[in-house]
Parts: C-alpha cells; sequence; structure tokens
C-alpha cells in the first residue's frame, strides 16, 4: 500500500534546484545521474505578470510499478509502504527497468556501474527523518506527505 | 567516526549557518542550521562538498614559472612560499615604502582580520569589491541616513508590500530574507519587482514593471511625485526627523507618473494603481534600496530615491519596516574583541580622502587605484594581495587592470579556487575550504543579535591553510607579531570571548550565541541620534554632497540609446550559481555549465536569431568576442541583452568552465573608468556590445 509522496508547494518553489544536489550529494552520485529535477515552464503572461509553473519530478514509486516484473534479478523490489527501491548488490545494470519506466526514471550511475533512482530516502525515513530534499528543501517548498485511507 | 559541527557556508556571501556531519574525514552531510533555518540550503550550499573534493582547485603553494598568466607553475611547501611572499614584500617596502602594496579582498565579516594585516604592515590600501557591488547603495545611506547601507535591515516577513529595483532575490539567495519573503506573500503581502528582464523574483511577484534599462532613477521619482501628491506620506515622522522635505517637494514637481511612465516605457496607470497599493499599504511598505546596484551612471541616485521612499513611508524602526540592527552594546553585553590596526596615516593610492571626500574611507574604491598606478600618482603601487578577491572576474576590463598591474613585482592570490586574477599572479597561497577550516568569532547584528562562528567540519584534504593561518604566517616572517599573536585558533576565540564571559562551549548547542532572548527595537519617538548626518536628521539635502560639488536632487538624464547593432549589455546572477566561484564546481557545472545571451523576440528576429542559435557578443572595440546560445524571450527589453555573469573563464586547470560561454566583465572593455562619481560604484551596466549570428551555426560538414 503506497504510504508517501512528495508534493511541491509551487506558490513557494524558486526552482533554485536546491532539491537536485541535495539528492545526489546524499546519495553520493557523480556527474550524471539526477534522480529529482525541477522543471519551468517558458514564461507566459498571467494577469499582466510573466508566470512560470513549476514541478518537481521523481520517481513516482507507483502501485504497480512495471519496473518491478521486468528485473532479471529481482532487484527492484517494492516495499509494504509502497517504496520501490533497487537492491544494488542485485543489480548488474541491464537496465531493463530502465526501458519499462514509462518516464524512464531508472538512470545508470557510472561510478558504480548499477541502476540508481530515488528511493524516498528510505534510510533515513527507516531512522524517523525525511528524505534529503524535503529537509533542505530551501524556501520549504517540498513536504512529504503521508497517505491515509479514510 | 561520526562527527557533527554547527558552522558557517561559505559557498557564496550570504554565509548562511550550517550543520555539518562527517565519518572518517569526509563530510556525508551539510543542511541549513536547524535552529535558523529548519534545514533549508540550497543547491550551493550541498555542492560545498563536491568544493572539498574537487581536485580542480590548488592543491599547494605556486609559485609562477613562465610569464604572468601562461600558467607554468612551481609547486612550493608552504615554508618555501611564504618566505617568498614575505622577502618580496620586505624588498618592496625598503625600496617604495610600505603604501606600495595593496591587499583587496571580498569584503564580508573577516575583513578586519585582512585590513589589521596591511594596516600593520604600513600600508592604507585596504580595499575590497564593493565598488563592482553595495557602494552606490552604501554611500547613497550615509549621505541621507548618516549610517551606511547596514545601518538599516528589513522586516520583510511582516511587511505587507516589499519593492525590489532590480534585485532579483531568489537567485541571490539569501536563505532567510527568501523565505521572509514567501511568508508574506503566504500572508498577502505584495511584491513589486522592477527589471529590465523577467526573473524568478519577478515571477512571484503580484506587480511588475519591466522598464527601460537606466530608468530606475525615473521610476522611483514618479512615485514620489505621486506618493506626495496623494499625501501618502508620514508627516509626522518627517517633521520629527527629516530635513530637506520642502526642497524635495518643489523638485519633484516636474515629475509626473506621465513622464516617468513615458521614460520607463510603462503604463502610467499601472503606476498609479502602484501608488494606490503603497497608500493602502503604508507605513509597511519596504523599498529595497538595492544590493549590487553598481549599474548605472545614475544608480547612486536610483538608490538615494528609494532610501527617501522609505522615509517618506515613515517604515524606520518598526515592525514590518527597517530597523537599526543592534549589537551586544544594544542589549547591555559585551561585544567580543577582533584582530585590528589603526591605519597608517599615508595618502590611500586610490585618492579616497583626500580627492574624493565624499566616500567612505574604509575599504575606498579599489577600480581608482588603476589609472593612479599607471602613473605613479601619489605613488608606485608594487604589489596587489588579492583575498579571495578575483580582480579580473568582478572588475571591467582585465586587460586595463592588467597593464597597471604588470608595474608590480608581486601579485599574490589567497583562493581556494584558482581565479582569472590568480592565474596571472605570482602567487597562489591555496585557502583551506570552508568546511576545512576555523575562523574568527563575528557579531551578528539585528533585532536578536548573535555570535557565530566557523569551525572546520574536516581536516584539510590537501596541503592549504586557512586565512587566518597564512596571515599569522606571513605577519610572523614580517615581524607583525603584534598584530597578529596567536598560535592557535583556541587562543584567539579565546581573546575574543575575554570580555563577553562566555566560553567556546556556548556554541555548542545551537552553532551561535543569543545575546537578546527578545527582538529589541528602540523607541520610535527617541530615535535622535540614531542618524549620523551632520544635522542628526535624515537629511534629504546633504550638505556633503554639496561640499563635493554633486546635487543632492539630481535631475534625471534619459539613458544613452544603443547605436545600430548594439546593444546594452546586462549581467546578473543564478539561483545554482555564485559568479566565477562556482562555475567550476561539478555539481553546479552539471546543472548550468554555460551562460546564454537573452535577446528580446522583435531584435532576434531581425537579426535571425532563434534560441538555440549560437550568437557573437563583441566588444565595442571589437578586442573581446565570445558566442553561447541564445535565448529569445519576450521578457528582456529590446535595447538589451542579458548573461549570467561568471563564465567566459579562461584557466585551463577548470576544465568544467575553461572558455564556457560568455565574459560579461570582458566585454566591458574601456568601463574601469565609468563610474558614479556621486556614488563611488562602477557602472557595470552601461556597456554596449555588438550582437550577431554567429557563423558556427553551420549545419554543413567538409571534414570527412
Amino acid at each position: 500500500m503506497k504510504k508517501y509522496m512528495i508534493h511541491l508547494n509551487s506558490r513557494r518553489c524558486i526552482a533554485c534546484h536546491g532539491c537536485t544536489v541535495h539528492c545526489k550529494v546524499n546519495k553520493n552520485l557523480p556527474v550524471g545521474p539526477i534522480l529529482c529535477d525541477i522543471s519551468c515552464t517558458p514564461l507566459q503572461k498571467v494577469g499582466g505578470i510573466p508566470k512560470t509553473e513549476i514541478t518537481f519530478s521523481a520517481c513516482r514509486h507507483c502501485e504497480d510499478p512495471l519496473c518491478v516484473p521486468v528485473c532479471p534479478k529481482d532487484a527492484m523490489i517494492q516495499r509494504e509502504d509502497g517504496i520501490v527501491y533497487i537492491d544494488q548488490d542485485k543489480c548488474i545494470g541491464c537496465m531493463a527497468c530502465q526501458k519499462a519506466c514509462p518516464w524512464e526514471i531508472p538512470v545508470m550511475n557510472p561510478a558504480t556501474g548499477k541502476a540508481v533512482k530515488c528511493d524516498l530516502c528510505m534510510d533515513r525515513l527507516d531512522a524517523g527523518l525525511k528524505p534529503a530534499c524535503v529537509t533542505k528543501c530551501t524556501t520549504h517548498a517540498l513536504q512529504l506527505v503521508t497517505l491515509q485511507t479514510t | 567516526m561520526k562527527q557533527s559541527v554547527y558552522s558557517i557556508c561559505g559557498m557564496c556571501t550570504v554565509r548562511c549557518p550550517i550543520r555539518v556531519e562527517s565519518e572518517n574525514n569526509e563530510v556525508t552531510w551539510i543542511e541549513g542550521n536547524p535552529h535558523q533555518l529548519d534545514g533549508a540550503l540550497c543547491a550551493k550550499g550541498s555542492a560545498g562538498v563536491a568544493l572539498l573534493n574537487d581536485t580542480q582547485r590548488p592543491q599547494q603553494p605556486l609559485i609562477r614559472e613562465g610569464a604572468r598568466g601562461a600558467g607554468r607553475w612551481r609547486e612550493a611547501s608552504w615554508e618555501e612560499a611564504l618566505d617568498y611572499v614575505a622577502e618580496k614584500l620586505q624588498r618592496i617596502k625598503s625600496e617604495y615604502g610600505p603604501e606600495s602594496v595593496v591587499l583587496s579582498s571580498r569584503g564580508g565579516p573577516w575583513q578586519g582580520m585582512y585590513k589589521a594585516f596591511i594596516h600593520a604592515f604600513g600600508s592604507p590600501n585596504y580595499t575590497n569589491h564593493d565598488c563592482t557591488c553595495g557602494r552606490n547603495t552604501h554611500h547613497a545611506s550615509l549621505s541621507i541616513n548618516g549610517v551606511g547601507r547596514k545601518g538599516f535591515a528589513y522586516d520583510i516577513k511582516n511587511a505587507k508590500h516589499l519593492v525590489l529595483f532590480g534585485r532579483d532575490m531568489f537567485s541571490a539567495l539569501r536563505i532567510a530574507e527568501n523565505n521572509q519573503t514567501l511568508d508574506m506573500l503566504d500572508n498577502g503581502g505584495r511584491l513589486t519587482y522592477v527589471d529590465v528582464r523577467q526573473t524568478m523574483t519577478g515571477a512571484k511577484a503580484t506587480r511588475f514593471f519591466q522598464v527601460r534599462p537606466g530608468t530606475d532613477y525615473a521610476l522611483a521619482l514618479g512615485v514620489i511625485h505621486q506618493v506626495i501628491k496623494q499625501g501618502y506620506y508620514d508627516k509626522e515622522f518627517i517633521s520629527n526627523y527629516v530635513t530637506g522635505f520642502d526642497e524635495l517637494c518643489s523638485f519633484i514637481e516636474q515629475y509626473t507618473p506621465a513622464w516617468a511612465a513615458k521614460e520607463c516605457n510603462i503604463k502610467e496607470k499601472d503606476l498609479l494603481a502602484f501608488v494606490e497599493e503603497i497608500g493602502e499599504d503604508r507605513p509597511n511598505v519596504i523599498f529595497h534600496p538595492g544590493w549590487n546596484l553598481a549599474r548605472y551612471k545614475d544608480s547612486f541616485y536610483a538608490s538615494r530615491a528609494m532610501h527617501i521612499l522609505n522615509v517618506l513611508m515613515g517604515n524606520i524602526e518598526m515592525k514590518g519596516g527597517l530597523f537599526i540592527p543592534k549589537g551586544a552594546g544594544d542589549c547591555g553585553k559585551k561585544g567580543i574583541r577582533s584582530i585590528d590596526c589603526a591605519k597608517p596615516d599615508i595618502k590611500r593610492g586610490d585618492g579616497i580622502g583626500w580627492k574624493y571626500n565624499h566616500f567612505d574611507k574604509g575599504p575606498g574604491l579599489a577600480h581608482l587605484f588603476f589609472n593612479n598606478m599607471l602613473k605613479e600618482d601619489p605613488y608606485p603601487i608594487k604589489a596587489w594581495i588579492a583575498m579571495r578577491h578575483d580582480l579580473f572576474s568582478g572588475m571591467p576590463d582585465p586587460e586595463q587592470q592588467k597593464r597597471a598591474l604588470d608595474k608590480c613585482d608581486l601579485l599574490v592570490s589567497i583562493d581556494v579556487n584558482y581565479s582569472e586574477f590568480g592565474w596571472y599572479s605570482d602567487v597562489i597561497l591555496p585557502e583551506s575550504t570552508y568546511l576545512e577550516r576555523d575562523t574568527p568569532i563575528v557579531q551578528q547584528k539585528g533585532l536578536k543579535p548573535r555570535l557565530a562562528v566557523r569551525r572546520r567540519a574536516v581536516e584539510p584534504k590537501w596541503d592549504t591553510k586557512s586565512s587566518c593561518e597564512i596571515f599569522t604566517g606571513l605577519a610572523s616572517r614580517l615581524g607583525l607579531e603584534e598584530t597578529f599573536p596567536f598560535k592557535t585558533m583556541d587562543e584567539l576565540w579565546a581573546w575574543q570571548l575575554e570580555p563577553t564571559g562566555y566560553t567556546m562551549a556556548d556554541f555548542d548547542e545551537k552553532g551561535f550565541i543569543e545575546l537578546s532572548e527578545e527582538q529589541v527595537f528602540f523607541d520610535r519617538d527617541k530615535l535622535d541620534g540614531q542618524f549620523k548626518t551632520p544635522s542628526g536628521k535624515i537629511e534629504i539635502v546633504s550638505e556633503k554632497l554639496d561640499k563635493a560639488g554633486l546635487p543632492s536632487l539630481k535631475p534625471f538624464e534619459a539613458p544613452e540609446i544603443p547605436k545600430k547593432g548594439m546593444f546594452r549589455l546586462i549581467y546578473g546572477k543564478v539561483a545554482v550559481h555564485t559568479q566565477g566561484h562556482t562555475t567550476n564546481n561539478p555539481l553546479l557545472s552539471e546543472l548550468m555549465p554555460t551562460n546564454t545571451v537573452w535577446i528580446n523576440t522583435k531584435q532576434a528576429k531581425k537579426l535571425d536569431i532563434q534560441t538555440g542559435d549560437l550568437v557573437e557578443l563583441s566588444s565595442a572595440d571589437r578586442s573581446y568576442n565570445a558566442t553561447a546560445e541564445a535565448h529569445v524571450t519576450d521578457h528582456v527589453h529590446p535595447e538589451a541583452v542579458f548573461t549570467v555573469h561568471g563564465f567566459g573563464k579562461e584557466i585551463p586547470r577548470q576544465s568544467r568552465s575553461f572558455m564556457a560561454g560568455i565574459s560579461d566583465q570582458k566585454l566591458m572593455v574601456g568601463k574601469l573608468d565609468e563610474w558614479d562619481q556621486a556614488g563611488g560604484g562602477v557602472n557595470l551596466c552601461d556597456a554596449f556590445v555588438y550582437v550577431t549570428k554567429s557563423i558556427r551555426n553551420t549545419k554543413r560538414r567538409v571534414e570527412l
């Protein structure tokens, strides 16, 4: 059952790309792989003011992920709480997961030769902390939302 | 072993408070100090780890072997490098006198130490980068309020309306200030943004004026006119604390909103609607008087007009307005000691204090040294020590600077990075990164003043030293131990804290020492004595300016129209870079490896330029040109092209940023001599450049 999602309060987001780098540093990633990103639509006038729409993108942690069954080594795993992560010990870097994903979310980490993707910083979550991108968001625009069924 | 220290970020000069985790001498986590920023940190802050581990920064002292700028270096030990610099300095001192040595820095809270070093050496010639940054704003504030630009701070969070003239704050990224502004907007506050192009700040605004370049002053005059006409000013505050209001009223008569709208290429009705908003929101309207306002020939007067608007609002020393930053004394506490040395009583080499008497004598004006150096007037300058100040990236026309610096027998660069100046210098003394160095304790003034300190998170990765160690090492070789007697940082910290009664352990809990639990406001009815002008009042007409032969209320002169084929060059910042300091950082260059050229859609069409095309920018004398991709947009004024500062660097050992993009300051040929005579700032937006579509857009391939 999917338990978490990351929400961007775009009113507060200033597209500073802090999240992108907070994530990379926390995951000790080299130049190349980017696990979360911010994008801005081209400026368009709204009420006389050129405005942009800002979106945050990272792994969706699908309820029914296509990347999990396609992995030949069972390295792509979905946890009880819905977090989809890669077991780095099992991954062989074949990138079948990337081809299966509609958004091509898993990317190659050239430093390890294995696939890497957002795991919602599950080690931090398990330690009672929030994901790096949320914890350090420059303007507190990113929030970790815990989903509840009513 | 896992460790955690509170420290101060050094990726830009905002110096946000941070907490750093490390393990086995590797930094594993940096976040904004949870007690002040609730963890918030920007991309640059996190990329500090990449700076620390970057092999493309100097790893040991280097002494030049080939010609200046040739990039032929000899690796040296610290003993050898410091001996080399000290011996050269001694020789220059005995031959030409101590005043023939200049030391420049970026400024900042630790500049007292650098200044003390050069003063103790015997030279009055300490300077900093502020002629290309806040000098106009600083001098504008001094002329009106009698205190410098840091004599007021801004309670943005509780304001109802913030007005920014070209201050792209969401790219400048002062994290605390940014959050205050977003909180203000969340609470229904208004943000008015004025610029020649749209920015992230403008995109968050509730009102945006895209003005003609060089007309900020005209817009401010039109606003003052209408504010006075509508009576939207604080009559009581003005009668208590302000002189020159009547002169302002008669001066402003001619500058109607209709006139201003025409000069600025905006609509009169928008200006009138803006003033009505001010009428509703006052007194909690903050006109930010600018930060880097070294832009146009009248930026000093534009800043004065913004200061005057604050005065008219009567927003001084109140919640949601401007406040006087408080220090230890205002909280009934004793302040810290800091390394200091009196300035030698010798004429400055830049003319400040004898040729120019209306400027702050503290750091003088760096750009005014160069012509004097060429003429050896009032005396020869034989050495320049740049403390983390990249002259060639910061100031216009590096080639002209080199002509003057070639008169020097010694050029020293103390910097974490290779800088453009460092690459041309004779000796590079590599500073440890902020994650590897301790610095003296500083006082941070505010409504709740604090003591803060930067502490190393890890041992230096390579053979680098802190600036404190470097200056102490030079001082001991030059016989200046009286000013630099401290052998260790612990000794220095203990001496600094002695009068206060605090100890270093008091920093452990939060990383800072709070000097007051409550916000300290002065009694708004008893502000006499706070304005350090000759009359003790806020002076709209300044005697000091009169004496310098400068008008206090200067008539507006419309900016020059670019010649055919030319555009006014406008530069700015971006959230992921700190100008040239970070363009070679692995993680930040990954996000933005080069700059682009913003050009207005209609102009681009005439030049057959589309977004993504390579365009060529050439200086007015064609001595520098470079290409970058075009970004075609409606949201830059047709007279201007815009590019992000800090690119176009030519340091081969910085392979990521080497020759990437365009250098705005190299396009500003001849502009060292164009500066604001009233405010002292360099007019960095008064350069015109040729813009053409590059021939390098070819799709044809003639090679195999």
